[in-house]
């Protein structure tokens, strides 16, 4: 079985999408000849030609709003922001357009779009380049959002998002481009389902609660906590919206305890959604107070070294919350 | 192409029977029987010269919220109108979730669209886009207020289909307000066709309450779309005689004198006089038109009435495509 980083798990993701259904195009900045600044769309180009890798006017909203039009028509665009820090302009037409389609024409249009963008810190890309921007759209009845955190998900996700029905965000840790790997099967069709969460280390003691480039953290913070004698369950949550509340709740069940990790913002984040979720569903399971470890309510992550990383959590980080919530 | 004489009283009588709709949703407001109208009094002529230039069926429009005529030449019913208004169950825009005249006909490959104007210029660029790779020869037709044309929306549509070439005519109702604020705040150009060629793209002004003039400009831009020749913009300058919406008060902000002078050119008169200055409609055909007009529409509302509401709990639905349960 090869290992592939993430970044190639997406980069395969499209290729065999394309091959597969001619509907769907690639659209964004820089995705053609480039093959995208981060080369996700490496290949593709010249694969598949100008008129499904299409290099767009550097212009977000319109990328998003040009992809809709096209869904509706019966196309399945995958719109590439090229960072998630540059997807509000796309706002409007991600919140009030694509995700309101299917309910405002009561069923008669529909939007089978995928908006890709690399999200998150830890790699100098300062204030507007390192941005989490998954609160905004998990707020959002009508879209689905995910966030893979290793190959094989990202692969199998990805290719579920563009198959289906609705408006996908679908949000890549960048950091974990390349840093990331892991096996995925050659010549086999991988297809993850679209809403259930993963429980990636079974665990006693605690459950972590991850996503994303904080998922690979929490793996390894929680290997270290097994050296400790703590037994620490990770839950990937992969989609975050809709919310796959069963998972959750029946990981807390089992540990009593639960932590939270994301490195967006710890106000209004994903996380405090985690934690209502548990608040209702499992209080009478709780041993501990519900704890988040989440990037600090500043506006974003700075560049210089020293601030990112005070910024942006890290294994060491999560490993002293488990410490900490463990002794509880 | 030239139309025959059938067909140009079938146009004024488009005009006529979505003019008398609009009255008598008006009437309806001020009976407290229906919360809210959004009124296309005087954009008629432009609404309808464009629609018969299309197939309409074939190609694919993105309207906004004042194309009630334009609405009525794809095959929006009356009824249909009436029921949109009452926030009835079957109205086939939305099922009563959005407000009146806020579009979407499937069926006659109209769009949904929003109240955040310009929203739709985008969409029109990817069906045009969609159309283009497919290598089909649909055209699209977008419409916008003059306001739109102020939007960052609006540019990059316009831009995507110029860059590309795309198969698109955008309508530009120049009403002269948005809202409260006259046009000359709008853009510091004659003309939103003026807008459109600093883009690249083939910008045309025409007198937007001629149906017929309007009907020719569009015959044009629609025959260079469809042969692959690119999009065009087309600005049609009219008056919009009626306030904004039921909740604006539009004395607070124009004279009744202006609006007493534009009111002398309504599409609906001047087409009119045109139509019987050529012998073409007679007095007997117009009383015709009239006491038809009023029959569809009285029927339009007594059957709205007696249409069912939706039940509260369809809102729940369908938020998700897999939620969608049609026939």
């Amino acid at each position: 079985m090869a290992e592939i980083t993430l970044v190639e798990a997406i980069r395969q993701a499209m290729d065999e999408e394309m091959a597969r259904d001619e509907s769907v195009f690639i659209v964004g900045e820089d995705v053609g000849k480039r093959g995208g600044v981060f080369r996700a769309t490496v290949g593709l180009f010249e694969k598949y030609g100008e008129k499904r890798v299409i290099d767009s006017p550097l212009a977000e909203l319109s990328i998003v709003g040009v992809g809709i039009g096209a869904a509706l028509y019966g196309m399945r665009p995958i719109c590439e922001i090229q960072f998630a820090d540059f997807i509000y302009p796309a706002f409007n037409q991600i919140v009030s357009e694509a995700a309101k389609m299917c309910y405002r024409s009561n069923g008669d249009w529909t939007v089978p779009m995928v908006i890709r963008a690399p999200y998150g810190g830890g790699i100098g890309g300062g204030l507007y380049h390192s941005q989490s921007v998954e609160a905004f759209f998990a707020h959002v009845p009508g879209l689905k959002v995910i966030i893979p955190s290793n190959p094989y998900d990202a692969k199998g996700l990805l290719k579920s998002a563009v198959r289906d029905p609705n408006p996908v965000i679908y949000l890549e840790p960048k950091k974990g481009y390349r840093l990331i790997r892991g096996e995925v099967p050659e010549g086999e069709e991988i297809l993850v389902p679209i809403g259930p969460a993963n429980v990636s280390r079974p665990g006693s003691d605690l459950s972590l609660f991850a996503y994303g480039m904080m998922h690979y953290y929490a793996l390894q913070a929680a290997q270290k906590a097994a050296e400790e004698g703590i037994d620490v369950e990770v839950v990937d949550l992969r989609t975050l919206y809709p919310v796959d509340r069963e998972t959750i709740l029946n990981s807390v069940r089992k540990t009593g305890k639960a932590l939270i990790v994301h490195e967006d913002n710890l106000s209004g984040g994903y996380g405090a959604e985690v934690a209502a979720t548990i608040a209702e569903g499992a209080f009478t399971s709780l041993d501990a107070p519900v704890r988040r470890l989440c990037g600090p309510d500043v506006p974003a992550v700075p560049f210089s070294h020293p601030m990112q990383e005070w910024f942006m959590p890290n294994p060491q980080k999560i490993l002293q919350a488990i410490r900490e919530l463990a002794a509880f | 192409m030239e139309l025959n004489e059938e067909t140009r009283l079938e146009m004024y009588w488009m005009m006529l029977l979505a003019r008398r709709l609009d009255e008598r949703a008006w009437v309806l407001h001020r009976q407290g029987k229906i919360a809210f109208h959004i009124s296309g009094i005087g954009q008629e002529a432009a609404q309808v010269g464009a629609a018969y230039a299309l197939r309409r069926g074939y190609d694919w429009v993105a309207p906004y919220y004042r194309d009630l005529a334009l609405m009525l030449c794809l095959g929006y019913e009356p009824r249909e109108f009436m029921m949109s208004l009452m926030g009835k169950r079957d109205e086939p825009s939305s099922g009563g979730r959005q407000m009146p005249s806020h579009w979407s006909l499937r069926r006659a490959n109209a769009v949904s669209h929003s109240a955040v104007v310009a929203t739709q210029c985008s969409h029109a660029a990817g069906i045009g886009l969609a159309i283009k790779m497919r290598g089909e020869d649909k055209v699209v037709l977008v419409s916008l207020g003059e306001g739109s044309t102020s939007q960052g929306e609006w540019y990059e549509a316009v831009n995507w289909a110029a860059v590309h070439q795309l198969p698109v005519i955008f309508l530009v109702e120049n009403n002269q307000y948005a809202i409260s604020v006259p046009v000359e705040k709008q853009m510091a150009v004659p003309s939103a066709a003026d807008r459109a060629c600093g883009l690249g793209l083939r910008g045309v002004s025409v007198d937007g309450t001629d149906v017929f003039a309007v009907y020719r400009t569009f015959i044009e831009a629609v025959e260079r779309a469809r042969s692959g020749q690119g999009p065009t913009l087309i600005e049609a300058k009219m008056y919009r005689i009626t306030p904004h919406s039921s909740d604006d008060d539009d004395r607070t902000y124009r004279s009744r004198e202006e609006v007493e002078e534009h009111k002398k050119r309504d599409p609906l008169l001047t087409n009119r006089r045109a139509l019987e200055k050529e012998g073409l409609l007679t007095a007997a055909r117009l009383e015709e038109m009239e006491a038809r007009a009023k029959k569809i529409v009285d029927e339009a509302v007594h059957y709205a009435e007696q249409a069912p509401y939706p039940a509260g709990e369809e809102a729940a639905h369908p938020v998700y495509a897999e939620e969608v349960r049609h026939g």
